[in-house]
């Protein structure tokens, strides 16, 4: 018999140490430098990738445990949700388009996350951050098809779910968050880090899945709380990715400090517009409400941004320059937006509806300085529009932001009253944008963004020649149905019915 | 002074946790919200094992805190006995 021999459990470091740097190798046949020809063309200088710490230290064997419990309990509740007719328990079926744009806009997104994080896993040269993208792409892969899988028992029985994939290239508001991540993806590794590991998920990503989340678990949505919170148990992860990997960059060498804040000024933005998707979900679409959208700025914003920018400011990081603006924006961008998705609602692959007066009444307390003053008289003379049997439709197509890809239909900084609009010439075009901010990004890379594909352009060339009717067929998008007023729509006709029919005989 | 957080899902596994997490932060305040427990503290929060596996009575391993993990805030230090948040 063998005599047993007391082993010592490695300690988490040793652990980590074993499983991540003693699986990297130096190549013997190969040059460094083409192996990863993509490591230095951005600038950022790396002296030591030895340097590189992960907090988590969390090793595959872990990574695999851990992730299969997570499984586990989210396929127990999506199978509980389909059992017990999930779908009739939501508040009302409003609630479903913030579902719907976060299938067509946010879903895909994860999905070009997982082949970003891929990439950049095969591109940085330190172990360190190979392993912990290799975890990430897997992380986002899981949660686009989690996502995906949960909301397919929505597609059983209401519209709009059905085509997200198509939706994702082809449609105006679904193009700002495809457009984000395409810059991000056609990016450097470096670059790529920033946009993504620490703009998206440390900066922002609070500010969408936080709110969304308790909207559902408000709403009486038990799918999305659970894919909402399998995704986010990663997103902490991803989190201390993002700012270890800045950490890195500014430690490495102080020439990379204004490459790095140059990033953080370009993605904060970038960030910010997209996320004017997820404001008016939280002022508009939930039948129920959380908070506004001003008070998650508040908490994660200002306050969990600005203890970041604090923190950063040692390396000589400053706040983003577009930081100031965006608070101001925060009082009108719901507003604006929402106004803009009701007035093209026939382009819409969700339902948008006139605000009750009851909404009216909570965003008057929510914005006492803004709403009553310039947005319930816009609500007001629509509503009146629609009694008088003349609902407001702009049959007008607002200029598009060439680097955000938003219609131009924000305000002025320091002035609500008039429209923020820039232009600028590039080789003999003129190219539109919604604000400093996005005309600057623009004209730092202009060469990358006079290829941006543009959903309004698309629909005025050959084969579609501005023909409504056959770009809604080529965006796989079912007017009648998909589209328009909530008011007399299949989602509330049905949702009423089988409610119904749940409460009697 | 700036804020660290942390936020879990509210079930039976964080419950302890929480309660572990009060013990060694006497001024860490606990905001219950919807379906989600969020822990705000200034400048730092820890979390310690040993407490945690007080309250539960078996041994606990602090990367079981990732199944539910919502967010957190902060730069993370962890080891086998400590997961810490703090602006330095």
């Amino acid at each position: 018999m063998d005599t047993p021999v007391n082993k010592k459990k490695l300690s988490l470091k040793e652990k980590y140490s074993y499983l991540t740097r003693d699986l990297a190798w130096e190549p013997s046949y190969q040059k460094k430098e083409d192996l990863f020809p993509y490591a230095t063309y951005e600038g950022i200088k790396v002296h030591d990738w030895e340097k590189w710490e992960d907090p988590f230290r969390l090793t595959m064997d872990a990574y695999w445990k851990y992730q299969a419990e997570k499984e586990r309990k989210f396929y127990a509740i999506i199978d509980a949700f389909a059992q017990n007719n999930g779908h009739l328990k939501i508040t009302d079926a409003r609630y479903l388009s913030a579902l719907k744009i976060f299938l067509q806009a946010i879903s895909p997104g994860e999905y070009a996350a997982h082949k970003g994080f891929a990439r950049a896993g095969r591109e940085f040269p330190g172990v360190g951050p190979q392993v912990a993208c290799q975890m990430q792409a897997i992380d986002e892969i899981r949660h686009a098809q989690t996502q995906i899988h949960a909301m397919s028992n929505y597609n059983k029985f209401y519209s709009g779910f059905h085509a997200f994939a198509d939706q994702r290239d082809r449609i105006w508001y679904t193009s700002v968050a495809r457009s984000f991540f395409d810059d991000a993806m056609s990016a450097g590794p470096f670059e790529f880090m920033i946009a993504i590991g620490f703009s998206f998920e440390y900066v922002l990503t609070n500010l969408l899945f936080v709110p969304f989340m308790s909207g559902a678990a408000y709403n009486g949505d038990m799918s999305t709380v659970t894919f909402g919170f399998s995704a986010q148990s990663d997103e902490a992860r991803h989190m201390t990715l993002g700012l270890e990997c800045i950490k890195f960059m500014l430690e490495q060498d102080p020439a990379n400090v204004e490459i790095v804040q140059k990033w953080i000024d370009k993605w904060f933005w970038r960030g910010f517009r997209v996320l004017g998707l997820v404001s008016t979900m939280m002022d508009y679409m939930l039948p129920k409400r959380v908070m506004s959208w001003r008070e998650a700025w508040d908490i994660y914003g200002e306050e969990n941004g600005g203890a970041l920018f604090n923190d950063l400011a040692r390396y000589g990081i400053r706040p983003p320059k577009g930081w100031k603006d965006a608070g101001e924006a925060v009082d009108h961008m719901s507003h604006q937006f929402m106004l803009a998705l009701y007035q093209w609602n026939f382009g819409t692959a969700f339902h948008s509806w006139i605000p009750s007066d009851e909404d009216m009444d909570w965003l008057s307390k929510k914005y006492p300085d803004t709403f009553d003053k310039y947005y319930r008289p816009r609500w007001e003379h629509i509503k009146k529009m629609d009694e008088a049997g003349t609902p407001f439709n702009n049959f007008g197509l607002a200029k598009l932001c060439q680097t955000c890809q938003l219609p131009t239909v924000f305000s002025e900084p320091g002035d609500p009253s008039s429209l923020c609009h820039r232009e600028t010439e590039y080789k003999g075009e003129t190219y539109q944008f919604c604000s400093d901010h996005c005309c600057d990004i623009f004209k730092e890379e202009p060469e990358k963004f006079i290829q941006a594909w543009l959903p309004m352009p698309a629909l005025f060339q050959a084969p579609l020649n501005g023909d409504l009717e056959a770009w809604m067929e080529w965006a796989c998008l079912e007017n009648g149905s998909d589209n328009g007023d909530f008011k007399g729509s299949h989602d509330q006709v049905s949702f009423q019915k089988w409610r119904e029919m749940t409460t009697s005989n | 002074m700036s804020t660290v957080f942390i936020a879990f899902q509210t079930n039976e596994e964080t419950r302890p946790v929480i309660e572990a997490i009060e013990l060694d932060n006497p001024s860490a305040t606990v905001h219950q919200e919807p379906a989600m427990v969020k822990i705000d503290a200034p400048d730092e929060l820890v979390i310690r094992r040993e407490t945690i596996e007080d309250q539960i009575g078996r041994e606990y391993d602090l990367q079981e805190l990732q199944v539910n993990l919502i967010t957190m805030s902060g730069h993370l230090t962890e080891d086998e006995d400590t997961f810490t948040l703090s602006w330095k």
